[in-house]
């Protein structure tokens, strides 16, 4: 069973057709990269899919449940967790506060038994601890966990986001535009991050993403958007020697 | 009820109706051009009339003339609260709420202190007590002047928005600031100029209000300026059309309540507060449906 | 628990003992200006650390504050007043059943109290709490103005505009005391917890705090309701002291109060909402002095009324333009502050000390 499969999605901003007919059956482990000219509607495409826009028209099933409609908050339980183009970390908060929250959505206890304190409480906040400690160890980000997250430089707050989404215990990761800003040298960084994070945490990705390097490097298998439409699916090699891509949009380096 | 009675009602609603736009511009132009509710506008309002006051009473200066002199200082008061209080503060929604408030209450409490809070007489032109008698209904002459007054400012509003090179700016900067700082316009120069406009339409407005209910005190704009910002709202706040027929609605609304439902004239400012609700839940953008700004994800 | 938070909780439970015993003998000892002056603070405090909670920590600019203590105080009142009182303070209007009989003792009362004006803030926050920023505060303004009117207009069952006279002064300096502090208590427990990670994360960033599975309207709503109990025990407090409510005492201007202190204190910071509300207290009294009509020098001095109000106004005016963090910014009392604020003191002096 395809993890996620999303059909005949469309969405309309009055007269706009931003996003037009996108199908997608996304295979458990895979990276898939989703790619497209500025404006293309991938970023839409991302939005609708976790929530934040309801579709005018087609469905979205995450493990054979139906989300298509549903609130952000409950796209991130039911296990799809996305990053966004701009950092938004917490900023304000600790580094550690803003990892821990991706534990609040397994809280079982009420207000009430949090605010008493009580022992069920009490052991699953010091299980959050432990492995949001963990987490942080194999990010390489222990060292900053009192500092506050908007003090970070830019890399970083990257990367903490990525932990952030991780401690949600997601099965699918959206990442939107994980590599904008960086060096080459960060880049490559990040295609390795990338790979590493998708083995350890078993996890399923969809990349938008405008650095070719990156997404011919990782994804198995790219779909390209032009003004709302899909124009090419497949594999990197497929998509590269494409005329209608190639004249849509020569790959940017 | 016979007609003689509803026609009665409906002179007074036209004109609380007319006062009301007249105020509710002023919340408007503000709205539309900065993103602030402007919370003292009823205290220039205020602040019009009680100088108006203060200049007969005290001075013995004829009526036009204290007018006069006060408009001007309503409008620099105006020019200095923008400039003091709320152009620190721009873009900062609760921080300029806050600001906005204190700006309110200050104004208040300086006359009270200045000037105590006992309600004094406001001088008017004796013309506009006068009555005309159509048989059972009253025609009260300022109710004449009001309609008048209310419809050539509202012309010349119009006439200025659009036609005006500065009108035209505000509408630009309403609907997106930054492309027109691009373009070349000074935002500094245009929200002065709708400090301005909208300062000179509380006097106008003050003036008028005070002819019909000729007492002035510290707090003689609060109910005017909270029922004329309802009716704002209540037409889309930030657009001028909106504002004018929103608060005419409202005045209008408010006298005719009372007429047909005399039990319930009591819950009159009530009906005021669940109108604005029931608005901001179901149609923020009001009867103009005016654009919310959404935050972009 | 680690050592360090032992050695904290045994300070804090010592704290107050210690605070509780000098309520019962400043109770005894101190005048009643002093005691009423204590019991002012101790009901603004609630009130400020409410606000505080809802907006400082969750981003909530909520004015519902006045109608809410309205409904916590006319709880109170109606259920803490002998049947006779209340028939003397309905003389136009006579009550309906059972609020003409009914009379409760203090504790259950305020209980109540706070659980209808939770139960309205939870009325208000189903619609509000969907909007923002501008609307959002004129929709709580609303329901509060909503709330004051309304009681205004039903005589049979609150007295309408002519108020509630005789409430019976149960509350003392212990049970304000108490109440304070179970307030912060439970206020600080439910920030330092996961919720009030979650509550932060809303306002920080709204659109993040969703795509990490945190419920937007489920969240505010808890800040909203457990805030809306605390004020609706304020002003059930409130009616206790004065012993004379109208609608009149809860016009908006007591929300404007609130949100001065909480801005003064600090709306980030509990102790800043405690030690602004001291200072507001303290400061309206010696205002109050300088607006009464007096003799000075034994010339008549006619007084300044609206005194106060203008020095408060000038206050927030030059706090929101010039130190909105107020004084605590985002500080809170600790044990290991207070103990390394000494500690940084006593290095000094002995470094001073040195030849």
């Amino acid at each position: 069973m395809n993890i996620l499969e999303i059909s005949h999605l469309t969405m309309r901003f009055g007269g706009l057709v931003a996003v037009s007919d996108f199908n997608l059956s996304l295979e458990k482990g895979v990276i898939y990269g989703l790619i497209g000219p500025n404006g293309s509607g991938k970023t839409t495409v991302f939005n609708v899919i976790t929530g934040f826009y309801k579709p005018s028209e087609g469905s979205i099933t995450l493990n054979g449940h139906n989300v298509t409609g549903l609130s952000p908050d409950r796209i991130t339980v039911a296990g799809m967790t996305r990053i966004f183009q701009n950092s938004r970390v917490f900023r304000e908060l600790t580094v550690l506060d803003n990892v821990l929250i991706g534990d609040h959505l397994r809280i079982k206890s009420s207000p009430l038994e949090a605010v008493l304190r009580m022992p069920a409480y009490v052991r699953q906040e010091n299980a959050a601890y432990e492995e949001m400690m963990n987490l942080l160890e194999g990010l390489g980000l222990v060292h900053l966990i009192n500092e506050k997250a908007g003090a970070l430089p830019y890399g970083l707050q990257r990367k903490l986001e990525v932990a952030r989404a991780l401690s949600t215990h997601p099965k699918i990761l959206l990442l939107d535009e994980p590599a904008t800003g960086m060096s080459a040298e960060e880049t490559t960084e990040m295609i390795s991050f990338i790979l590493n994070v998708r083995k350890d945490f078993d996890l399923t990705i969809l990349l938008i993403e405008h650095h070719m390097q990156v997404v011919m490097g990782i994804c198995q298998e790219i779909k390209v958007l032009n003004y709302g439409k899909t124009i090419a699916n497949g594999s990197p090699d497929h998509i590269q020697n494409n005329q209608e891509v190639i004249e849509a949009y020569l790959g940017v380096d | 009820m016979d007609i003689s009675q509803i026609l009665q009602y409906l002179i007074n609603g036209v004109a609380l109706g007319s006062l009301y736009a007249l105020i509710a511009i002023g919340y408007t132009i503000i709205y539309g051009v900065v993103g602030l509710i402007n919370m003292a506008h009823g205290d220039f309002f205020m602040v019009a009339a009680f100088l108006t006051m203060w200049g007969v009473l005290q001075y013995n200066l004829p009526w036009y003339v204290a007018f006069a002199i006060a408009a001007i200082i309503t409008v620099l008061l105006g020019l200095l609260v923008e400039k003091v209080a709320y152009k620190p503060l721009r873009e900062q929604k609760t921080s300029s709420f806050i600001g906005a408030i204190s700006v309110s209450f200050l104004i208040q409490n300086f006359f009270v202190v200045v000037f105590t809070s006992r309600s004094k007489p406001f001088p008017h032109p004796a013309i506009l007590d006068q009555v005309l008698n159509f048989g059972k209904v009253a025609l009260p002459v300022v109710n004449i002047a009001i309609v008048l007054v209310s419809a050539i400012l509202f012309l010349a509003l119009f006439y200025i928005i659009t036609k005006t090179k500065m009108g035209r700016a505000m509408r630009a900067i309403s609907k997106d600031l930054e492309a027109s700082q691009l373009m070349g316009v000074d935002p500094n120069k245009i929200i002065a100029f709708a400090f301005i406009l909208s300062t000179s339409f509380a006097a106008i407005g003050a003036f008028m209000y005070c002819s019909k209910f000729p007492y002035v005190d510290p707090f003689t704009g609060v109910v005017p300026g909270l029922k004329a910002f309802i009716g704002a709202v209540m037409g889309g706040i930030g657009s001028i059309p909106g504002a004018m027929v929103g608060g005419f609605l409202l005045g209008l609304g408010e006298i005719m309540l009372v007429a047909f439902f005399p039990e319930l004239t009591s819950f009159r400012d009530i009906f005021a507060y669940v109108i604005l609700i029931l608005f901001l839940l179901f149609r923020p953008g009001g009867i103009f449906n005016v654009k919310v700004r959404e935050e972009k994800v | 628990m680690n050592k360090s938070l032992k050695i904290s909780t045994i300070l804090s439970i010592f704290a107050v003992l210690l605070i509780l015993a000098g309520s019962v003998l400043g109770e005894k000892y101190l005048d009643a200006f002093q005691i009423r002056l204590l019991n002012m603070w101790c009901i603004y405090a609630i009130m400020v650390v409410s606000f505080n909670l809802v907006y400082g920590f969750t981003g909530q600019f909520s004015l519902a504050h006045a109608g809410l203590a309205a409904i916590g105080a006319y709880t109170v009142s109606l259920l803490t007043m002998a049947p006779d009182n209340k028939q003397l303070s309905f003389f136009i209007t006579p009550p309906i059943w059972p609020i003409s009989v009914v009379q409760w003792p203090l504790l259950p009362s305020l209980i109540l109290g706070g659980l209808l004006a939770a139960f309205v803030g939870y009325l208000i926050g189903a619609p509000a709490l969907r909007l923002h920023g501008d609307y959002l505060l004129i929709v709580t303004f609303g329901f509060s103005e909503i709330i004051r009117l309304l009681l205004t207009n039903m005589p049979s069952v609150c007295n309408g505009a002519i108020g509630l006279k005789g409430i019976p002064g149960y509350a003392n300096l212990t049970w304000m005391v108490s109440s304070l502090i179970v307030c912060i208590f439970v206020t600080k427990r439910l920030i330092d917890s996961s919720y009030g990670r979650a509550l932060k994360c809303i306002r920080e960033d709204e659109i993040a705090a969703e795509a990490v599975g945190v419920n937007l309207f489920r969240h505010k709503m808890l800040a909203l309701v457990v805030s809306s109990f605390f004020v609706g025990i304020a002003g059930g407090l409130f009616s206790n002291i004065l012993g004379t409510i109208d609608p009149n005492t809860f016009r908006p201007y007591l929300t404007y109060a609130v949100v001065t202190m909480a801005v003064l204190g600090g709306v980030r910071s509990l102790t800043g909402g405690v030690i602004a509300a001291a200072i507001y207290t303290a400061m309206s009294e010696v205002l109050r002095g300088i607006e009464a009509p007096r003799l000075f020098f034994n010339l008549q001095f006619d007084g300044l009324p609206g005194l106060r109000t203008l020095a408060f106004a000038i206050m927030l005016l030059l706090l929101i333009l010039f130190a909105r963090g107020g004084l605590m910014g985002s500080k809170e009392f600790s044990w290991g502050g207070v103990i390394s604020f000494f500690q940084e003191r006593f290095n000094r002096r002995k470094q001073e000390d040195k030849p």
